[in-house]
């Protein structure tokens, strides 16, 4: 951890800051440039969504923006790779909450160990994403350009459409679960990764290592 | 076929049988192509060019008699030309008129994700409609013949349609009529097997062809276009025609199962988080209770 990371801005009502600016314009371009790419991409994966590339400017266009929106999107998770890679280290604590993930799923919180800054989950998904973006940004150059693809080696573009619609599922189930857990299983999350702000209850409820390590107060009862 | 061409039934003081009178007025279509009568002219070649008003594209020379090395989004077909030395010494000239083959069972079109950008008629021509077209090429992945060819400035794909335009009015392929040897016949796909029958037997019994036969290859549902070859066992020797040509297994996968267990999932998800708000409803944040510190 950084030294800096001990010294969190706190607004007037003693909320705390859990996002810096940086870190939610890192967060928005990722996300949004990654539900234009699922948008776009669900449109060319099956036909009942092909709607959704006539809605976005028709099909060519679609074709056209989607690989330069995934590059974006690629770089977005690097830079977050750069902002939130030592918070995301899995450890020891992250195993244990591993174990108890049913209490987590079914709301009882306080059977679960108390997390960091970020729990094992979002860890998880952080993982997911960073390795799913590789994925398909390798696979998806394939896709993008296959007349340069030799004849002879015709059998890399098929194996790369699989690779990259497997690690673009892989990459859904991860972000469906983001999305709802962001928007209605956690109150106060949104106003997080927009403001950047969340009340203390949030954060002792949530992430109570991260709210003792930040404001500097001792444990209290486990 | 209420709006087919006219079909004469019978002649007016005619000696002989009525042409045409018994052969098969089915609605699909095929193209003959008999590699052993094809002189290699290239007449199809132009007639093509002609037809479809693209201009002639400059050759390249590789010390064969073939026109070009491949075909391009603008020049559907091409003689390919082998010199083959077979195992006895003796030498033999192999030409085959190289253009989609019209899959019954188009990979193109199973890989296409355009709405509307391939279509397959009831009379067995399959037709790119370019204003359909999104540029992605996977009909490219999916065809087991190396046909669909893109153009990098309009982003469209392009291939051979077997002049659908002209068999809808009526009329034969361009390349048919172009044909001086009669290499190339059109005309229903029962009237073109026991044409090319008649043609292997032929072979068969008075050449020494003994390996001849019809390429009307299963893996892809048979095709609209058939070739007579000289050596039925060894197709790859005309320009690499497959000998077993299928859609590729990654394609079959991609759009099979993989297509609709995502559906599933993704719908099996969605349906899943909604349950669970449910159920469970949203986490509880403990307001200032117990362990308020400062």
């Amino acid at each position: 951890m950084s030294a800096a990371a001990n010294v969190r801005p706190m607004d007037t009502q003693g909320d705390i800051e859990r996002y810096t600016f940086r870190e939610r314009v890192m967060h928005w371009l990722t996300g949004l440039t990654y539900l234009y790419c699922l948008a776009t991409g669900l449109a060319f994966y099956t036909p009942h969504l092909f709607w959704l590339a006539t809605v976005l400017g028709g099909g060519p266009t679609s074709r056209f923006w989607h690989p330069i929106v995934g590059i974006v999107f690629l770089m977005g998770t690097m830079w977050m790779n750069s902002l939130w890679h030592r918070d995301m280290e899995i450890t020891e604590t992250d195993k244990v909450w591993m174990d108890r993930i049913e209490s987590y799923i079914t709301n009882h919180d306080n059977l679960v160990p108390p997390q960091d800054r970020f729990n094992a989950g979002q860890k998880l998904f952080y993982w997911l994403m960073l390795y799913g973006a590789l994925l398909l940004l390798l696979s998806g150059f394939f896709l993008w350009l296959p007349e340069y693809i030799p004849r002879q080696a015709a059998w890399i573009r098929g194996t790369m459409v699989l690779v990259h619609e497997i690690s673009a599922l892989a990459t859904i189930g991860g972000f469906l679960i983001h999305v709802y857990m962001g928007v209605f299983l956690e109150p106060g999350s949104m106003r997080a990764i927009t403001t950047g702000y969340v009340s203390r209850a949030w954060a002792r409820t949530l992430h109570r290592l991260w709210y003792q390590r930040i404001t500097g107060s001792a444990p209290t009862e486990e | 076929m209420s709006n087919g061409p006219l079909q004469i039934k019978a002649i007016s003081g005619h000696a002989g049988p009525v042409p045409g009178r018994d052969t098969s007025r089915d609605y699909d279509v095929c193209k003959l192509i008999d590699v052993t009568t094809c002189i290699g002219c290239k007449a199809c070649e132009v007639a093509c060019l002609e037809w479809n008003g693209y201009p002639f594209r400059p050759t390249v020379f590789d010390n064969t008699y073939q026109t070009m090395p491949d075909t391009a989004w603008n020049y559907y077909n091409l003689i390919r030309f082998n010199e083959h030395v077979a195992d006895d010494g003796t030498l033999s000239w192999l030409m085959r008129k190289d253009q989609c083959m019209h899959c019954a069972e188009p990979g193109c079109l199973m890989a296409c994700p355009a709405d509307g950008a391939i279509v397959q008629y009831s009379n067995g021509i399959v037709d790119f409609q370019q204003e359909h077209c999104i540029g992605c090429q996977y009909c490219v992945t999916g065809c087991p013949f190396n046909i669909p060819k893109f153009n990098s400035e309009t982003k469209k794909v392009h291939k051979c349609t077997l002049c659908s335009d002209r068999v809808g009015a009526g009329l034969e392929p361009a390349c048919i009529k172009a044909c001086p040897t009669g290499c190339l016949h059109f005309g229903s796909k029962d009237d073109m097997k026991e044409l090319a029958g008649a043609r292997v037997r032929q072979l068969h019994e008075h050449t020494s062809h003994k390996n001849a036969g019809l390429y009307d290859p299963v893996g892809v549902g048979g095709t609209h276009v058939m070739y007579v070859l000289h050596d039925i066992e060894h197709p790859e020797l005309y320009g690499g025609l497959p000998k077993d040509p299928q859609i590729p297994w990654t394609v079959r996968i991609w759009k099979g199962p993989l297509k609709w267990l995502g559906d599933l999932a993704m719908v099996a998800g969605i349906v899943g988080l909604a349950t669970h708000f449910i159920r469970f409803g949203p986490k509880r944040i403990e307001e200032d209770t117990k362990g308020e510190t400062k």
